[in-house]
């Protein structure tokens, strides 16, 4: 059976700007308009714009909002400030990860405050349906899926700020990275925040579904003075690469922990409980687990997804994504491996159909943007 | 080369036929399209002169950001010489796919696959569909 793609709000000004549309997680989703390696440097350079809309966007209202999520979530909720952001993961009983998400502390422009969470278009279902399954009558919680009726996309890149600001009076500049707020652009009411999945500054911004046009043709307004440029799925993957920033179904999955992940960092495993807390708790002490590495490749071949890495001629892993990078010009990888190959400088290889390339354990990310 | 007067693979090569001191002898690239459907190129690997090749399987492979493409040969016969410097200027591909960009010189050995090649009305039809 053929299933309809859903379209986003922006879905004709993608058609019209010539986009190659594919399926991506049940969504007709632009993958590149120019080419990967000019939207790439677009976004470096100047600035990119992401329709993102494909992304889940749940509403948590009502004061257990924070008690409930704090449940589900790796990383402490109650007593994240109002007008702050955090990255943090869903787990199942056994530690293993259902999804990475971001989770917003808001006020609504009538000051209500309320949780947000953006969970990634692939798990949507499945995380409406795991929150769905451990909410109780009484845990005084409402959920409201509001992917559908609004837009998302994120503008990044060095330009960004200056282009945005100008459509707004919320100060961007002085906004810290991983904050929110609830503002208005171009007469439209949004929630702006300090994020993004690039390795370079800017935004995201979340709009009504009937907004999300006119958003966006008064940010290109604003941006054409510094080159802004529509970015694609194709160089949202490149640059997220280039930043080794996880993407589930690559580097996430239910069979891989936070900590063989590189994500300790967003597991708060102290005075609190969680789904997945107590096996994370000995996932922790485990030794002996795989570790996600970075790796450059001295051929011009390139590393996809699933080819074995090897040291001295034995498998001791596999690369979860690999791409030409399209700042260092030249292929780079993410891959998980046994402990004792994960040191800095290692020399390994990867098996490039059949044939080995030469490779060596750099450190993570590959790229990180100058801060002015 | 006028790509009116080719003829194309259904993966998207194409060869043109010539008669050369007697032996007919096949120029071989890849089509408009694909460099376009490919974009972003970034690496190309071909086979040395003296190699055979055989009418539908792989003889190469062309690397593009986003994934790799094998290039399967539209004909049958030996490799009598190789466009060595295109790997070092995969823009040519793009700028001129059916004259500069031409990959493998091939002497025939076979004509019969010949005839399961399509013309280029028929490739452009493909091409639209596939578009």
């Amino acid at each position: 059976m053929e299933v309809a793609l859903a379209h986003t709000p922006l879905y004709d000004w993608h058609v019209a700007r010539s986009a190659r549309m594919v399926d991506f997680a049940g969504w007709s989703m632009p993958v590149q308009y120019s080419s990967i390696v000019e939207e790439h440097r677009a976004t470096r350079n100047a600035i990119g714009v992401f329709d993102i809309s494909h992304m889940g966007r749940l509403r948590f209202d009502g004061e257990g909002a924070a008690t409930f999520l704090d449940r589900l979530l790796t990383r402490r909720v109650v007593g994240l400030e109002q007008g702050l952001i955090r990255y943090s993961l869903v787990t199942n009983e056994s530690g293993g990860i259902l999804d990475d998400v971001l989770v917003y502390h808001l006020a609504d422009a009538d000051y209500k405050p309320f949780h947000l969470l953006v969970v990634n278009a692939s798990n949507r279902a499945k995380i409406v349906a795991w929150v769905e399954q451990h909410l109780s009558s009484d845990d005084g919680v409402t959920i409201r899926d509001q992917t559908v009726e609004t837009a998302m996309f994120a503008v990044q890149g060095p330009d960004a700020l200056s282009a945005l600001q100008p459509l707004t009076d919320v100060q961007l500049s002085n906004m810290r990275y991983y904050s929110g707020q609830t503002a208005q652009i171009a007469g439209h009411p949004v929630i702006v925040s300090r994020t993004g999945y690039t390795g370079e500054d800017g935004c995201e911004l979340i709009v009504s579904a009937e907004s999300a046009s006119s958003v966006v043709e008064n940010l290109f307004a604003e941006g054409e003075q510094f080159g802004i440029q529509p970015v694609g799925l194709g160089a949202r993957d490149t640059l997220r690469l280039e930043a080794a920033m996880p993407l589930y179904g690559h580097e996430l999955s239910e069979t891989i922990d936070p900590f063989q992940a590189g994500l300790g960092f967003a597991v708060h495993l102290k005075d609190r409980d969680f789904i997945g807390a107590s096996a994370l708790k000995e996932l922790k002490q485990l030794p002996n687990q795989l570790r996600r590495i970075g790796l450059e490749i001295d051929s011009k071949r390139v590393p996809r997804e699933h080819y074995p890495v090897l040291s001295s001629d034995a498998v001791i892993g596999e690369v979860t994504s690999g791409t030409f990078s399209p700042t260092l010009e030249r292929p780079i990888a993410m891959a998980y491996v046994q402990p004792d190959a994960a040191e800095l400088g290692t020399k390994l290889a990867v098996d490039i159909r059949g044939r080995a390339a030469e490779a060596r354990v750099v450190a993570l990310p590959f790229y990180k943007r100058d801060i002015k | 080369m006028n790509p009116d007067e080719l003829l194309f693979a259904e993966t998207h090569e194409w060869a043109k036929v010539n008669d050369e001191d007697g032996a007919k002898v096949a120029t071989v690239g890849i089509s408009a399209f694909a460099v376009e459907q490919l974009t972003d190129l970034v690496y190309m690997e071909l086979p040395s002169v003296g190699a055979t090749v055989e009418a539908g399987k792989e003889f190469g492979e062309v690397e593009s950001v986003k994934a790799v493409s094998p290039l399967y040969s539209p004909v049958t016969g030996e490799i009598v010489a190789v466009n060595a410097g295109l790997p070092d200027s995969l823009e040519t591909l793009n700028s001129d796919p059916y004259n500069a960009g031409w990959i493998l010189k091939v002497k025939l050995a076979d004509e019969s696959s010949l005839a399961k090649l399509l013309d280029s009305a028929a490739y452009q039809k493909q091409c639209a569909e596939e578009g």
